[in-house]
């Protein structure tokens, strides 16, 4: 028997409300990792370019960097490797396809809370971020590389990492909310390039030329990089732990409010 | 309690505008909207591309402020409760923005939660939507394998998930083939009678608003120019139509039979002369005998017919509706 009596309205029934921060955090992150599973194609080229550098950086320069004195080059090319992988991977095309296809003034038709409809993407950037360390960190075991910190050590290198990625996010979720265009937000991945380079991704800091030493000591790659590498090579040491969350929170007090304001720009009603 | 308003006669108003307008740099979208729905009722709003009627609905669903003017939709101030509005409404915005990586199904969900419902209240509703929206099987497939008629019908499933009081429909029906159109305009005229839900809907199509509307707004540059219903809108143009396509000096031909008693009114638009009058059949020979002493004008045709909405079109603002809207 079909209910077709009350498809519609029931008079006197408000069945909607606010749903609440924490519930609208979880329903933006469930869809958006829904999505992240149903395209898993989108996570091959993060996991590959990360890997294709790490293999042709040991193999082109492990034997110079030997010859410098360096005992395990493949420890020192991990942590590049990794930011590789889990940096710029983000939300922000799903979401600017969400504002180019309606489905985002459709949220913002709901009693959906404005500031979970970005965070939410980035709790699904940040589980992608963790799942993204692993194939390098693999490869990484791999070829040889072991941490002396041990598995609580592995375990600080992978979040330290995530949460660098999901800081960086903010980045792309400001231009993506800034000008709701695919292309620009596919180009804003160069943004990464000066700061993965210009810094000891290739050679330790005190093997940098001049100018690159000088920029690299104002990239906060560089202590993020240190403090990867003292996980896996260098043992515990606070002050590079910490000043690689340094670099990550100086980031991300750029990087978050931009999106913030971003967001606040695209749903505002002016 | 059903949160709208009581006007002058008794009634409940779902919506109401008052000096509605919206201006993007220098150019007014909206410059002056005034209007009052009823509870219950099927709004139409008409009008080429660019008239004014999208951005009317998206200040009307509070995604966009008005410069100046006020709006109350459900009984609240769309500026200063737009929460309050959200709750009630119900929105299916031009483009059918919907999730391809998502199934039906999972879609409607994802629409329930983001309206705070729970779970029993979700899936009672997904149940009572899957007979409207007649999608079947088809909600437990993902979405980028769906027809256009059935985009639609989710998309328009996905607006009524929380039952709203009042429903915004931005042209339902632009780009479906004409089955898929009558099955919509059936699952709205459902909508409005079996649950007495208020539809706001814009469309460009005469025929559209002629079918399912209780009541027609005619919106061109930003101005609502005619407001009634069908009937009463067609009536002002005249009982009946005559047609002329003729050549020559239209100037004469124009003033010769705007001179005849029986006319209502004579519009020219190229090479057609449409004299509105009140009984066709008693005019038509009138108005061919009238073109015939005029010189210099050569007559190829008369027609006599109902006036359209497009007639009312024309006759409000000086041009047809562009013809491939029509």
């Amino acid at each position: 028997m079909t209910e077709t009596a009350v498809a519609g309205r029931h008079p006197n029934e408000l069945l909607a409300r606010p749903a609440g921060f924490t519930r609208d955090l979880a329903s933006v992150a469930a869809r958006s990792l829904r999505q992240v599973r149903r395209t898993p194609e989108n996570l091959v080229q993060p996991v590959v370019i990360s890997l294709f550098f790490f293999l042709i950086f040991v193999g082109a320069l492990e034997g110079v960097a030997r010859a410098g004195g360096m005992t395990d080059f493949r420890a020192f090319q991990l942590p590049v490797a990794t930011i590789f992988a889990v940096t710029g991977v983000t939300r922000a095309p799903a979401l600017v396809s969400d504002i180019t296809s309606g489905y985002f003034d459709r949220m913002l038709v709901t009693p959906t809370n404005r500031l979970a409809m970005l965070l939410g993407l980035m709790v699904s950037d940040l589980v992608v971020a963790v799942l993204l360390t692993f194939p390098v960190l693999i490869v990484g075991f791999i070829t040889g590389v072991r941490f002396v910190t041990g598995p609580l050590g592995l375990v600080a290198f992978v979040l330290t990492a995530a949460l660098w990625g999901l800081v960086y996010a903010g980045f792309s979720y400001a231009i993506a909310l800034r000008t709701g265009n695919a292309t620009v937000v596919a180009q804003s991945t160069m943004l990464f390039f000066p700061f993965v380079f210009l810094t000891s991704s290739l050679m330790p800091e005190e093997q940098l030329s001049g100018w690159l030493s000088a920029v690299s000591t104002v990239n906060p790659v560089t202590y993020l990089l240190q403090a990867l590498r003292s996980y896996i090579s260098g043992g515990w040491d606070a002050g590079a732990a910490l000043s690689g969350l340094g670099a990550i929170a100086v980031v991300g007090l750029v990087a978050i409010p931009l999106a913030l304001a971003a967001l606040r720009g695209r749903t505002s009603r002016s | 309690m059903v949160a709208s308003q009581l006007t002058h006669s008794g009634e409940h108003t779902a919506i109401r505008c008052e000096g509605l307008k919206r201006r993007f740099g220098s150019t007014w979208a909206v410059a002056g909207v005034h209007l009052t729905v009823p509870a219950g009722q099927i709004y139409a709003f008409l009008g080429p591309n660019g008239a004014g009627k999208s951005t009317t609905v998206r200040m009307l669903c509070t995604l966009l402020a008005p410069t100046e003017g006020r709006a109350v939709v459900g009984g609240h101030d769309v500026v200063a409760d737009p929460l309050q509005v959200r709750l009630r409404i119900g929105v299916a915005l031009q483009s059918t923005a919907l999730d391809d990586t998502q199934t039906g199904l999972e879609s409607l969900w994802c629409q329930g939660r983001f309206y705070g419902m729970r779970r029993q209240e979700i899936a009672r509703r997904v149940a009572e939507l899957r007979d409207l929206i007649a999608l079947d099987d088809a909600l437990d497939r993902r979405v980028n394998t769906y027809s256009g008629g059935m985009r639609r019908r989710l998309d328009l499933a996905m607006a009524l998930v929380h039952n709203p009081e009042i429903v915004f429909l931005d042209e339902p029906t632009t780009g479906l083939d004409p089955v898929s159109r009558m099955r919509l305009w059936e699952e709205v005229r459902r909508l409005n009678r079996e649950h007495g839900t208020t539809i706001f809907l814009t469309t460009q199509y005469l025929e559209e608003a002629d079918q399912l509307a209780d009541r027609i707004g005619i919106i061109d540059q930003g101005v609502i120019v005619a407001d009634g219903t069908a009937e009463e809108l067609k009536s002002g143009v005249g009982q009946d139509l005559v047609v002329a396509q003729v050549s020559g000096d239209l100037a004469a031909a124009h003033r010769a039979l705007a001179d005849e008693p029986l006319t209502r009114f004579v519009e020219v638009l190229d090479n057609e002369i449409s004299v509105s009058v009140d009984d066709g059949p008693a005019a038509l020979s009138v108005v061919a005998l009238t073109l015939a002493k005029v010189p210099d004008v050569d007559v190829h045709a008369i027609t006599l017919r109902r006036p359209t909405l497009d007639d009312v079109f024309l006759s409000f603002t000086g041009h047809h509706m562009p013809a491939q809207q029509v």
